[in-house]
């Protein structure tokens, strides 16, 4: 496929020379009962388009945490993210949802597919809540699935098919709109060794072949290595932000 | 998202747990159905008031004589003979009077052929036909001509006709009354019982000036047993009723300080009431129906909040590939109105069932009135749009964040 002419349907173009996220100093806290619980202590990071980074810690080093601020599902309690140009604290509930909806692909760990829908319905999603058509959606949304593979599989249930299978599905959908950037968190985990294998290297020819940047929150040494450049977190702070053929695994 | 999109993933989720939509629409069918019976019901009963006021006649008044007194006997109501023909042709002349009906009445054996038949007898007017609007099923009435020749002729309600002459034709046959041969030129139409629950269909009517001379004998020349008066309409009845009373007391020389030898009795007061209980009946109907819509309307609630915890994790997930709240909440509250509406449509079915369950199994002619269709589906709308907003709203105020996190 067109790599350019794919890029150039995106609503929401990159802006040159600028990185796509720049987060500084950001910092958060839960509360519960008046307890305030910090889990990020201040983390300075910036990526550029048509990066694959991957981002490690042990669990409780904050890195879902982070993960759901760079994904607007959250916002911070200190500090400045900008994403592709936009102060995100500044945005209110509807632009957020913009830009949950054209700027981020979500893959989850757990898939998240809607049980009830056929899989050309789910990956359509996004696309009608940008307001795109139903038939245009479902024939965008076609498309997508033929791309990774599932051409054959549009009016089955998510339950009908193999979870490998299902998370292709869930690629689908974070692509359909078009997004500059895909964040997974654990995409992998639950996969098996084979499927993994197979998931990660859609993911290396997506950054590749579409220079789609790409975050990927694991834990697994293994599927870390298909990114480029690692994000090491520990106690809510970067402990190591380099190449990945550096770092130690 | 289009409208379209967002009924289809309405019925999607209706479909996802059918027994649980359909328990829950259970609540608003009963509900509507019971609104449009009930409606209909009070509705039919009104009707059913309101014909028999229109039978006995509108904005009417019946003068009958006051009693008598004599040496120390005081007769009831109507014993006097005070009041006459030219009473009644004088009340004619008032304003806003539109007819005014002498009637001379008494029971009589009626002979036709081998059967006999005891009835009222009334002697009448054509005004008489005119303010009770009541026409011949077969034949004709009587009119001048036949009052000015004295004219031996019978207008039968159906009940006399019936007992008279069974399956035959009475027109153009014979009836005795007081052994005097009259010849029936008409069959009333049905008019059914009046209020008290009289037949009005049990008498017969001959030309009044005949009935004085041949049939009933009066103490008086020229005195009727009462006088049926139509007013013009519901907003004159006060007036004529004091022009009545001045009137008759002028014409009956009666001095300031002493009472009325006759008595004037407004018959819309009772047609008034009727229709009151008629009304109080149909919102006392209507309110029975409405609280089970209302306990149906519960019932959704409650559903679309289980619903709504259920589904969080849905929502985080709607909202993380770009919904905003506004579409959240639409997602829900659609929900909750198409089970409204197409329980609403089941209740309308459920209910004419019922009317012709009702139809078939009581005297009362129930029928679903488009009025009624409506107001219970809008009903429906508003239940859904009402209760279906709250649980709407507490799934579009969830955080992505923790809806996504919720298991």
């Amino acid at each position: 496929m067109n790599a350019a002419a794919d890029l150039s349907k995106r609503k929401s173009e990159p802006v040159p020379g600028q990185p796509l996220i720049d987060l500084a100093d950001i910092r958060k806290s839960y509360f519960s009962a008046d307890v305030e619980t910090p889990v990020l202590h201040g983390i300075n990071l910036k990526i550029y388009n048509g990066e694959f980074v991957a981002i490690m810690g042990q669990s409780g080093s904050g890195k879902s945490t982070l993960m759901n601020l760079l994904g607007c599902l959250d916002t911070p309690s200190a500090g400045n993210y900008i994403l592709n140009g936009k102060e995100v604290a500044r945005l209110n509930d509807n632009e957020l949802a913009k830009v949950r909806n054209e700027t981020i692909g979500f893959v989850f760990q757990g898939f998240n597919l809607l049980k009830r829908m056929p899989l050309v319905d789910n990956v359509a999603l996004p696309l009608l809540y940008a307001g795109v058509g139903m038939v245009e959606a479902r024939k965008r949304a076609a498309a997508k699935l033929e791309q990774t593979g599932l051409g054959t599989f549009t009016k089955r249930l998510p339950n009908q098919i193999s979870g490998g299978q299902q998370q292709r599905v869930a690629i689908s959908r974070a692509l359909v709109c078009e997004p500059a950037l895909i964040l997974a968190d654990e995409p992998t985990g639950n996969l098996d060794t084979t499927t993994s294998k197979e998931i990660m290297e859609l993911f290396t020819r997506l950054n590749e072949e579409q220079h789609m940047t790409i975050l990927l929150v694991t834990h697994e040494p293994d599927v870390a290595r298909y990114a480029k450049r690692l994000v090491r977190l520990k106690d809510g702070l970067v402990t190591y932000d380099g190449p990945i053929a550096d770092a130690h695994l | 998202m289009s409208f379209l999109q967002v009924m289809i993933e309405a019925f999607r989720a209706m479909g996802m747990n059918r027994l649980r939509a359909g328990l829950t629409m259970l609540g608003i069918i009963i509900g509507v159905g019971a609104v449009v019976l009930m409606l209909a019901i009070g509705e039919s009963v009104r009707g059913d008031i309101n014909q028999r006021i229109t039978a006995m006649g509108s904005n009417l008044f019946i003068i009958f004589p006051g009693s008598q007194t004599s040496n120390g006997v005081r007769a009831g109501r109507g014993a006097a003979q005070t009041l006459t023909q030219a009473d009644a042709q004088a009340l004619a002349a008032i304003e806003n009077v539109q007819y005014s009906a002498p009637i001379l009445s008494m029971p009589f054996q009626l002979a036709a052929g081998n059967n006999n038949w005891n009835a009222m007898v009334y002697g009448v007017t054509p005004d008489y036909f005119s303010i009770k609007t009541w026409d011949t099923e077969s034949g004709s009435l009587f009119g001048e001509v036949e009052i000015r020749s004295l004219s031996r002729v019978v207008v039968m309600g159906r009940t006399v006709a019936r007992n008279l002459f069974g399956d035959m034709d009475p027109i153009g046959q014979t009836i005795r009354i007081r052994n005097k041969p009259f010849e029936v030129i008409g069959i009333l139409a049905d008019k059914g019982s009046d209020l008290g629950g009289g037949d009005q269909d049990d008498a017969v009517f001959i030309p009044l000036s005949t009935a004085r001379q041949q049939v009933i004998r009066t103490w008086f020349p020229g005195s009727v047993n009462m006088i049926m008066v139509q007013a013009a309409g519901p907003e004159v009845m006060k007036d004529v009723d004091y022009d009545l009373q001045q009137t008759l007391r002028i014409r009956h020389r009666i001095r300031e300080d002493q009472e009325d030898d006759f008595t004037v009795r407004d018959l819309s007061a009772i047609a008034e009431a009727a229709q009151g209980i008629a009304t109080m009946l149909t919102l006392l109907l209507g309110a029975i129906g409405s609280i089970s819509l209302l306990v149906g309307g519960i019932g959704i609630m409650n559903i679309m909040l289980v619903s709504v915890t259920e589904r969080t994790r849905e929502i985080g997930i709607r909202m993380a590939l770009g919904a905003k709240r506004r579409d959240v909440l639409l997602q829900f509250l659609t929900e909750a109105i198409v089970i409204c509406v197409c329980g609403g449509a089941m209740g309308v079915a459920l209910a004419y069932a019922g009317s012709v369950a009702v139809t078939k199994l009581s005297p009362l002619a129930v029928s679903i009135s488009a009025s009624g269709v409506i107001i219970a589906f809008s009903f429906s709308a508003i239940i859904g749009i009402f209760f279906g907003f709250y649980p709407a709203k507490r799934a579009s105020a969830l955080k992505p964040v923790e809806a996504l996190r919720y298991e």
